[in-house]
């Protein structure tokens, strides 16, 4: 009986509280609405929709873990795609962090007029579009390509690679452009938060015998900047584990022998070509959890820096 | 007197002299920051360039950085092709800019709306919205390609550009940095409109708004350089509300006789966000300030 009551004097100081911030709430609705319709739901739907058989015409039909089953058990190319993906998650993650790490770490010595000129062009790549085509022109197979006219004119290889259809280079070539389109947001939030350091820190540290910029880097500038380099960790994480428009568009979709498959190419596959919305919910659920899982263990192992 | 000067000889010295540099280490740093710089900027320069080229020069080698003679062709042979075809080019820009401007702004307004209450009251429901919102920036949206599918066809949204523009609205990055800016509004700021009796939402549109401009400009460029590029996936069948993008991609099934009108629409996809960026980096750089996550 107490505790009834107490619930009932909870709830009404409760809706008392929300009340009072009634136009709290009506500011948020528009974002919130959407954001739930398009961000939060569909991750559940996601979940719901893999155990089942489902290809828009047909009502969805439960099938329980078939599908995952048949993903982890029976399904090739869901393999060749999962190591793909690792691969150039493993590599492009931590390069294009620590590149974005180093560079703007690096500029920031420069004067402002030359570093305003740097972040440019470093962060130009990122935002300009499909610019990243010119890479076909560069990796053309033949002649022309930039890449093999230098090549075979320093007299390296006496025929032309094709780059782009032969499956020992294709990883690399994504790789390579990944990282070249890799310095975004990340790259800006660090710039800012080398910016944001205490100067004064350097100063005390000096005096305290920190000898070169290696150990002032390790013992003041990391440490004060830890928040940007979460932030830029799951930005590079998230983006390192989605790879799949650079691979389509430069060595095709599906590429020879899958070589540059990857999850999310393996998803629209199924997604957006066969229409087995069920099949590709459960990828799409895989790939979730994968990036969730490295972006928490990421994040527990960056927290302890400086501690 | 010679004393004097000599002390303030002495404190400019000091004050030019950097901590903990050495010059062998301003020269490495040098050399790696132009390699790089090369290697990041050659691409965008040889598209520029090339958008600029005759096809005779386009396919010269050693291949020229600039162009000789520098013509529009790529650009009136674009034009052409596209007129020629059952759309005018026109069309697919105005696609474009459509798609882009109401998304654009619609984000920045929508979400500094509901990052003002997040950044700075306490009210039932607001840190479990927050937490979804940074769990969300640790997964791509591709994740949520298909029930989004799903979700924009159950709304009657298929085939048209409300079906690119309202997820776009709803990007949880641009929440997430204008919430971490608008923390540092001082609250004083928001106490003394109150008293002077403006409403909550004057004092959003009137005094928060205006303060936090730097972070707009960050909420659109993030969001333009992504809208700007979209070709409209699966949700937009329709030749005449195709955007700019998909419209390349058909002129780039053309391959290499085509580089040079490849070049020109890559040339006008790239020139307009570089160019917003060049314009607005400060105060993009100075909203990152403020990114840092716990």
């Amino acid at each position: 009986m107490q505790s009834k009551i107490d619930m009932k004097v909870k709830r009404q100081l409760l809706w008392k509280e929300m009340k009072k911030n009634k136009h709290n709430y009506v500011l948020m609705a528009p974002y919130v609405i959407l954001f739930l319709t398009f961000t939060i739901i569909p991750v559940f739907m996601s979940l719901g929709i893999s155990f089942t058989y489902f290809n828009l015409l047909e009502s969805p039909r439960f099938i329980g873990l078939d599908n995952y089953t048949k993903l982890l058990l029976e399904d090739d190319i869901f393999v060749i795609s999962l190591k793909n993906t690792l691969i150039l998650a493993v590599v492009t993650g931590p390069v294009s962090y620590l590149l974005a790490f180093v560079f703007a770490w690096l500029i920031n010595e420069l004067k402002p007029k030359l570093r305003a000129f740097m972040t440019l062009i470093f962060y130009a790549p990122s935002i300009s579009g499909n610019a990243f085509l010119i890479w076909l022109l560069i990796f053309s197979g033949d002649v022309h390509g930039y890449a093999n006219a230098i090549l075979m004119n320093l007299g390296f290889i006496d025929n032309p690679i094709l780059w782009l259809k032969d499956p020992d280079y294709m990883l690399f070539i994504i790789i390579l452009v990944q990282l070249w389109l890799s310095l975004g947001v990340s790259f800006l939030a660090f710039i800012a938060g080398l910016q944001s350091v205490d100067k004064t820190l350097y100063e005390a540290g000096a005096i305290d015998g920190i000898k070169n910029r290696w150990q002032e880097l390790w013992f003041i500038t990391l440490p004060s900047m830890k928040p940007q380099l979460l932030f830029g960790a799951v930005m590079q994480i998230t983006t390192s584990l989605a790879i799949a428009e650079v691979s389509m568009q430069l060595v095709g979709f599906p590429s020879i022998q899958y070589a540059g498959h990857t999850i999310v190419t393996h998803l629209i596959d199924y997604g957006s070509t066969r229409f087995d919305l069920g099949y590709a919910s459960a990828i799409a659920t895989l790939l979730f959890l994968i990036m969730m899982s490295a972006n928490i263990i990421v994040r527990s192992i960056l927290r302890r820096v400086g501690e | 007197m010679q004393n004097l000067i000599e002390q303030i000889k002495n404190r400019k010295y000091r004050k030019k002299k950097r901590i903990n540099r050495s010059k062998g280490g301003d020269i490495a740093l040098f050399i790696i920051l132009a390699l790089f710089g090369v290697f990041s900027a050659f691409p965008l320069i040889m598209t520029a360039s090339n958008a600029f080229k005759p096809l005779d020069e386009l396919f010269l080698f050693p291949p020229r950085l600039l162009p000789r003679n520098i013509t529009f062709d790529n650009f009136r042979d674009l034009s052409e092709l596209m007129s020629n075809s059952w759309i005018p080019f026109t069309r697919y820009f105005f696609n474009t800019i459509l798609i882009t401007v109401l998304g654009t702004l619609g984000h920045v307004l929508i979400a500094s709306m509901a990052a003002y209450p997040l950044a700075k009251y306490k009210f039932p429901g607001r840190t479990i919205i927050f937490t979804l919102v940074v769990y969300s920036l640790m997964f791509a949206p591709q994740v949520t390609a298909t029930p989004n599918y799903i979700i924009i066809s159950g709304l009657g949204l298929v085939d048209n550009p409300a079906a690119i523009i309202l997820p776009a609205i709803a990007s949880s990055l641009g929440l997430y940095l204008m919430k971490q800016f608008m923390e540092q509004i001082p609250d004083e700021l928001i106490e003394s409109a109150k008293i002077d009796g403006a409403s909550e939402y004057r004092i959003f549109f009137q005094i928060v708004m205006p303060l936090v401009k730097p972070a707009w400009l960050t909420l659109i460029i993030l969001l333009f350089q992504r809208l700007w590029i979209t070709d409209g996936g699966s949700f937009i069948f329709s030749e005449e509300l195709k955007p700019v993008s998909y419209a390349l991609r058909q002129i780039a099934q053309g391959t290499i006789e085509r580089a040079g009108t490849i070049a020109a629409v890559s040339f006008i996809m790239m020139i307009v966000p570089v160019t917003f960026f060049i314009f607005s980096q400060s105060r993009i750089v100075e909203t990152f300030s403020h990114s840092g996550m716990k």
